[in-house]
């Protein structure tokens, strides 16, 4: 082949790749205007029903897609009623709201906002890394947020950041600067990751995840001795039941196998004792109680990309799975 | 101030009598440029985003993730060496970068239907194996196609067009999901265009090796050997710089760690993180050429010290706490200067230390062992980091950086006359 003739093969290549990607970005962006136009796949109500409300962010298509949405408690399948606020994971109690929030830009940076009971701003500030976990505590003093840090190490492996705040004031700093007390077990900062905070209502105490490898240790913290205490292992992303007695989390199963699925437990906290609950598929959530006695958490969809829902399971190991709001993710159930 | 001092002694060089032939780029490296940078820009706009995909549309266990990437980073390794030795054993070195890059670019349309944990997994790894195999042969044949008094100008253009498509990257990414928010997709078939393209540049306008080598012979007094052994390639001159480049090496602190130093300094929003790699990407890509023309006149292991030197500063910048700002940025510039009298420069001086059909083999040892003792490093750091706090940690590597230096020019020297 003379070089004219490699030229020519080369402009061939160069308009189909470039014209192929082009076709399909001006595609993709034509169908994402559409899309957001539409009117949404879920039934929306135009107001809040009055009493306790469940919180999530309402990922059906259409209008309103990315947006907090609330329904009753009492009719989870029923309409839904949007607001203005755009979050990733949000999360409720009391008169305080935690959002966090992707922010588009060359670095993977995460906006955490809070929020009072009417949608006004009391505190914004970044985190580097991309939205993964948010809790407040019962009474809404306390905020905890997990980032994902991508890149900050030669590895290029992923870390967690997490970070307890005042939500009205200051921040407690990185939790991986904690002391901890792993019996046997001495661990790094490189190596530590800290994730999936629960608050207990003390004001003080709360449980995380510690991870290092493919170990993980449930740990008790204290804000005040800035301590982290494991107090059970092969445990992630702790929820404490709204009375204190219990811990959902997720749990490898005990099929060798199946080392990157997680199930949903609950640990009894005054016995030890672990009940494996009737879901039997991956969850990559942090459980949330409806009540004493029922576990929500959020399964993906598959397709679209990041659209899932909500699903509820007894807490006692009992019953089986069953959907409990379509379209949905990082359900938030607000009790009073 | 090496671009002065670089400028300075061409002009000198070059009015002399009986000075060098003038440095004419050889169509082979320009083009080996444009495959790089565009590479770069399929590679580096996946890896901007990618982070995001896994965790907010995937929602895969992370933590796992990152546990099986420093796995990679071995495997790499071990396949860059395997690679640089085929290239140079079979003499195609052509084909086995061909190889490297092609399955890059099928890990792109992997990349389009991964689903899951296992299946991303599998596609990091295939691109890493790409990775690994396409670098040694790649510089190898830069070293072959470059005028042997312009080797480390030759590197310097290559790695300057290299740098430029990193830079790009991650620009491309951030457009594309400015105008389509959850557009990964749209970045995935943007990203494998390029790499198609790239694939294209090496196939149709690379010449493979072996086709010089008629013309080549004439210029090189040693006929050719046909059969690589491992001791043409295990001199002691070879050794010499690869115990140089991996005690060196050990004390090259990630870029990551030194920004976070930076950050917890002088207080700026994370936001603001990644222009620090932005900064050294620009310093790199400004000084890359005229860091490889220092090294032709001045020399190279002279030059590689020398960026070793300009990393000391970098260090000795971050730690100090008066200067603000300017600290930042003089610390992005002598990251910067490092790069760009370090890398290129190394691999023309494993590809001058090695026999003409053990190139490959050569550079892939160097490079590798660089790679393996950074790492350690990094995981070294983090340990160090953690035990003593971050100011005292830099402040030991700082010193044992400053004690290495002079050892290590000591025994360089001794490896120069082959480089001179």
């Amino acid at each position: 082949m003379n070089t004219g003739a490699r030229s020519l093969v080369l402009l061939v290549v160069v308009l189909l790749a470039l014209g192929g990607a082009g076709g399909y970005g001006a595609w993709a962006y034509a169908r994402q205007q559409e899309q957001s136009r539409a009117p949404s796949q879920a039934s929306i109500a135009s107001a809040a029903a009055a009493g306790p409300l469940i919180y999530f962010r309402n990922t059906a298509s259409g209008q309103g897609q990315g947006m907090v949405a609330t329904v009753p408690v009492g009719d989870p399948q029923g309409p839904r009623t949007l607001t203005a606020q755009a979050c990733d994971r949000i999360y409720v109690a009391a008169d305080r709201r935690i959002c966090l929030h992707a922010k588009i830009g060359l670095a993977n940076t995460t906006d955490e906002e809070i929020f009072d009971a009417d949608w006004h701003l009391l505190r914004t500030r970044t985190l580097d890394g991309a939205p993964n976990r948010a809790r407040l505590s019962a009474d809404g003093t306390l905020a905890a947020s997990t980032v994902f840090v991508a890149g900050t190490s030669y590895l290029g492996g992923f870390s967690t950041a997490t970070e307890i705040s005042a939500s009205d004031g200051q921040s407690f700093g990185n939790l991986e600067n904690f002391t901890i007390n792993i019996p046997g077990v001495t661990l790094s900062a490189a190596e530590r990751n800290v994730w999936g905070v629960t608050f207990a209502d003390d004001g003080d105490t709360f449980y995380a995840t510690v991870g290092s490898g493919d170990r993980n240790w449930l740990v008790r913290g204290s804000i005040k001795q800035r301590t982290l205490t494991a107090i059970h292992t092969g445990v992630e992303c702790p929820s404490l039941s709204p009375d204190g007695t219990r811990i959902a989390f997720k749990i490898k199963p005990a099929d060798p196998n199946e080392q990157k699925t997680r199930i949903l437990a609950v640990l009894d906290l005054a016995t030890g004792k672990v009940t494996t609950l009737a879901e039997g598929r991956n969850v990559d959530d942090q459980a949330e109680w409806l009540n004493d006695s029922t576990v929500l958490y959020g399964l993906a969809r598959g397709a679209p990309v990041g659209d899932s829902d909500i699903w509820s399971v007894p807490a006692d190991g009992s019953g089986k799975p069953t959907l409990f709001i379509e379209h949905a993710w990082s359900p938030s159930v607000v009790r009073q | 101030m090496y671009l002065s001092l670089s400028d300075w002694r061409s002009r000198k060089v070059d009015s002399g009598p009986g000075s060098v032939p003038p440095f004419k780029l050889a169509p082979t490296i320009l083009a080996l440029g444009i495959v790089s940078l565009l590479t770069d820009v399929s590679s580096e706009s996946v890896a901007a985003v990618l982070p995001l995909y896994v965790t907010a549309s995937l929602g895969l266990s992370t933590i796992a993730y990152g546990f099986v990437d420093g796995i990679y980073q071995g495997i790499s390794a071990t396949v860059r060496i395997a690679a640089g030795w085929t290239s140079d054993r079979v003499g195609i070195p052509k084909w086995v970068a061909f190889l490297g890059y092609g399955l890059s670019a099928v890990a792109r349309i992997g990349l389009l239907a991964a689903d899951g944990f296992s299946s991303l997994a599998t596609v990091i790894a295939v691109d890493r194996f790409g990775k690994g195999i396409r670098t040694a042969p790649r510089d190898a044949m830069i070293r072959f196609a470059a005028q042997p008094e312009h080797i480390g100008r030759s590197f310097g253009v290559h790695r300057m067009l290299d740098t430029v498509g990193a830079a790009l990257g991650p620009l491309l990414a951030f457009v594309i999901l400015l105008a389509i928010p959850n557009g990964y997709h749209v970045v995935f078939i943007a990203s494998l265009a390029f790499a198609f393209i790239g694939l294209a540049v090496l196939g149709l306008f690379v010449p493979n090796e072996r086709r010089r080598s008629a013309v080549v012979k004439v210029r090189d007094p040693k006929p050719a050997t046909p059969r690589l052994r491992f001791r043409d390639v295990n001199t002691p001159g070879m050794r010499r710089l690869l115990l140089v480049a991996g005690v060196l090496g050990l004390l090259t602190v990630g870029d990551g760690f030194l920004y976070l130093v930076l950050q917890a300094r002088t207080a700026f929003a994370p936001e603001w993180f990644p222009l620090l790699y932005v900064g050294t990407n620009i310093a790199y890509l400004l000084l890359a050429i005229p860091m490889g023309r220092l090294a032709d006149k001045w020399g190279r292991t002279r030059v590689f010290i020398a960026g070793h030197v300009a990393l000391l500063a970098a260090y000795v910048c971050a730690m100090t706490s008066w200067g603000g700002p300017l600290t930042a940025v003089g610390t992005l510039v002598l990251l910067g200067v490092f790069y760009a009298a370090t890398d290129g420069v190394l691999a023309a001086l494993a590809g001058l230390l090695s026999p003409r059909q053990g190139a490959a083999t050569g550079i892939s040892a160097a490079q590798t062992v660089v790679a393996v003792a950074r790492l350690a490093a990094s995981t070294g750091f983090g340990f160090l980091w953690f035990a003593i706090g971050s100011q005292a940690a830099m402040g030991v590597v700082a010193l044992l950086l400053a004690i290495a230096l002079p050892a290590a020019a000591g025994l360089l020297r001794t490896a120069k006359q082959a480089t001179a």
